[in-house]
């Protein structure tokens, strides 16, 4: 068997070197990525030592129901020696999409990973998993999607949720979510893991994650919702350059008119960058070329929870769940507002008619008194 | 004869007026905030603030208002009866039977004795109590989303709130739907104040300026307790 003569994994820097990277072009490529994590200075020698001694870290990446956006995203990252080193060196043991083994060859060489490597190995999961009707919607080798991601698991140092569909559902788990589609924190407990939402994730953002892995040994920091803070702890509409316009109360009205062609803010025709945590703004796409917003399109909240239901891309109110597609929030608050009138002046008619006594009673004392006063 | 009741202290009083100011004032931001108009300027952006301003209004405003609540629910504890925590809890069966008695005169209109409370009557201290859960939510959910615009530590404690809803997305969809609710609230409580003016008689509308309304001596003697929750 082949992995009895593998020589002892080389470092980071080793195959850096091998494929011909200058020392210039390794440390830019460091100095990028800790730039990219919001690392200070000090930091990027601790990097730097770290891939020059550490060797690689065995990786299985795993695709579950997924379109692979996920891995087109990370392969096309800005810098060259993401792919180079992170990809093609790292040490992706296992992935569907990119390895040469195929069938059974494939499933040994995880097995292998598995075995060899039982809890040192990064788990990286693209993709939901769908556990409805016993799961039969996904399976790859006669297992089910649950089945291969609890085995894999089991021996993981640390699971990597890439994407929107690994980290809350994305498409297949919006209503009515027929295969129920499952984010996998929801399916993995008691071992640490880090979404990386986005539809799919900045290329920058996934090589950052994991740099930060190989380096430190250990997760990064994550907000609330399980994200690693250095990419997800600012909105869109925080580092958006449109947004002067926004507070000025300058608005693209429809995508055709004026004020989009003078680049105003996105807001009024459905934009979701002030409610959406992602690093878009700063990073951009495709090696820092542009984004979403840029483009002259609003942000769809992608990186959010459940942002297929949370309401349509091109407009602010969002459809009210239950009352068809044309009711929102307003409509209904106006409906309600007009039968409220309606039962007040009814309830003020009642009262004229069902108390007329009491009150005749109360008008005839009140004339009395100015009567009185008149004598 | 009428006999002359000290019913909102001041602090009341207060509380009730910077309240309903500050409500006006997020209701009317908040559709802003929702919808801003179409403006047109040849000016620069960077000239020009009135999505800036309009935020800075409603901010301003929820502290004032946040604050403001938790005032009144400090003088719950030291107010006077009128203005206890438990003219608004149902915590005893005359409470509810209070609110079923309200509920027949006032809204089934089956009865005409005149139902003789001098504070809130049970269904309103009920409904003010529903009115103030929403004030809470209004007030999780406003700063829950403030906290992401916000470095002081205070907005940092609500923090928690968009990542129970799992992000800011639907968090401010509920705090635009509970919007909704105050405004119902606000155009019923007028209605029903004014409601109780004209059938009673007894100075509804102007206690909430001098603090003070009225009651019939005989009914003063004959029902001592004045609160849906006596003692
Ligand atoms: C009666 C009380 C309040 C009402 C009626 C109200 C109403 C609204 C409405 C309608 C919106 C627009 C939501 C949308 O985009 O559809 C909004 C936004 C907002 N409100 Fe309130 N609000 C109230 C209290 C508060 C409080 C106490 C806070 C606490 C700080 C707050 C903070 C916010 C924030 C942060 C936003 C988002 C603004 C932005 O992203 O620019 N609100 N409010
Ligand atoms: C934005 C508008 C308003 C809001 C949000 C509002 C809110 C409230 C609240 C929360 C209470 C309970 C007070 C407490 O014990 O803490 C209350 C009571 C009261 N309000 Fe208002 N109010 C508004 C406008 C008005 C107006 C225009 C009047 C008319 C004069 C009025 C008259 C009264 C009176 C007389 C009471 C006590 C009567 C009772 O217990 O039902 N309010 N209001
Ligand atoms: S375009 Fe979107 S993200 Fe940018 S300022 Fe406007 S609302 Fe915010």
């Amino acid at each position: 068997m082949i992995h009895e003569t593998l020589p002892s994994p080389p470092t980071y820097y080793e195959e850096v070197e091998r494929k011909g990277y200058s020392r210039r072009e390794f440390m830019a490529f460091v100095t990028t990525m800790a730039a990219f994590m919001g690392l200070e200075n000090s930091a990027i020698g601790q990097v730097v030592h770290a891939l020059e001694t550490k060797s690689r870290v065995p990786v299985i990446w795993l695709h579950f129901q997924e379109c692979t956006c996920c891995s087109e995203s990370f392969i096309r990252s800005s810098h060259p020696i993401v792919a180079d080193i992170l990809l093609d060196k790292i040490s992706l043991d296992y992935t569907e999409t990119l390895m040469a083994a195929s069938g059974v060859q494939a499933e040994e060489a995880m097995k292998h990973t598995m075995e060899k490597y039982r809890g040192e190995y990064i788990l990286c999961v693209e993709g939901s998993v769908p556990t409805g009707a016993d799961g039969v919607y996904c399976m790859i080798g006669g297992k089910t999607s649950l089945q291969i991601l609890e085995e894999a698991a089991a021996g993981a140092k640390a699971v990597i949720a890439w994407g929107s569909c690994a980290s809350n559902g994305c498409v297949q788990a919006a209503r009515p979510n027929p295969t129920n589609a499952t984010p996998i924190h929801k399916l993995l407990k008691g071992i640490p893991l880090i979404k990386v939402p986005g539809c799919p994730p900045i290329g920058e953002v996934m090589a950052g994650v994991i740099v930060h892995l190989v380096t430190f040994g250990k997760i990064p920091e994550l907000d609330r919702l399980g994200r690693p803070k250095a990419f997800y702890s600012k909105r869109v509409h925080d580092s958006c350059y449109r947004r002067a316009y926004y507070d000025a109360g300058l608005f693209v009205e429809s995508f055709d008119d004026e004020n989009a062609k003078k680049g105003y803010c996105l807001y009024k025709v459905g934009c979701k960058g002030p409610s959406t945590y992602n690093a878009c703004g700063v990073m951009r796409w495709n090696g820092g070329t542009s984004f979403p917003i840029q483009a002259g399109h609003g942000c769809i909240g992608c990186s959010e929870e459940n942002f297929w239901d949370n309401g349509r891309f091109y407009e602010r109110a969002s459809a009210f769940a239950g009352f068809g597609i044309e009711a929102n929030a307003d409509t209904l608050g106006k409906a309600a507002l007009a039968a409220t009138g309606v039962g007040i002046a009814a309830h003020a008619i009642a009262t004229n008619v069902r108390k007329h006594k009491l009150i005749a009673g109360k008008v005839q004392e009140g004339k009395i008194s100015e009567k009185e006063f008149e004598s | 004869m009428l006999r002359r009741v000290y019913v909102w202290e001041l602090p009341v009083r207060f509380y009730h007026w910077l309240n309903a100011l500050v409500m006006v004032a997020l209701v009317a931001t908040g559709f802003y905030i929702a919808d801003p108009l179409a403006l047109q300027s040849q000016r620069e952006a960077t000239g020009k603030f009135t999505m800036g301003w309009i935020r800075y209004i409603h901010f301003a405003a929820a502290y004032l208002f946040f604050f403001n609540f938790l005032a009144r629910i400090y003088w719950g504890f030291v107010g006077n009866k009128f203005a206890n925590w438990k003219q608004f809890i149902p915590v005893s069966g005359t409470f509810f039977k209070e609110m079923w008695t309200v509920i027949k005169m006032d809204v089934l209109m089956m009865k005409n004795r005149e139902h003789m409370s001098i504070g809130h009557n049970a269904l309103a201290g009920f409904t003010y109590f529903l009115t103030f859960i929403l004030f809470l939510i209004q007030c999780l959910t406003g700063f829950g989303l403030y906290a992401a615009m916000s470095d002081w530590w205070f907005p940092q404690l609500f923090a928690w709130v968009p990542a129970l809803f799992g992000g800011d997305i639907l968090t401010r969809q509920i705090h635009h739907w509970a919007m909704w609710f105050f405004i119902l609230f606000v155009v019923i409580h007028i209605y029903l104040v004014f409601y109780h003016d004209y059938i009673e008689g007894r100075g509804e509308i102007s206690s909430m300026g001098g603090g003070w309304k009225f009651i019939e001596e005989e009914a003063f003697e004959k029902e001592h307790t004045h609160t849906p929750n006596p003692e």
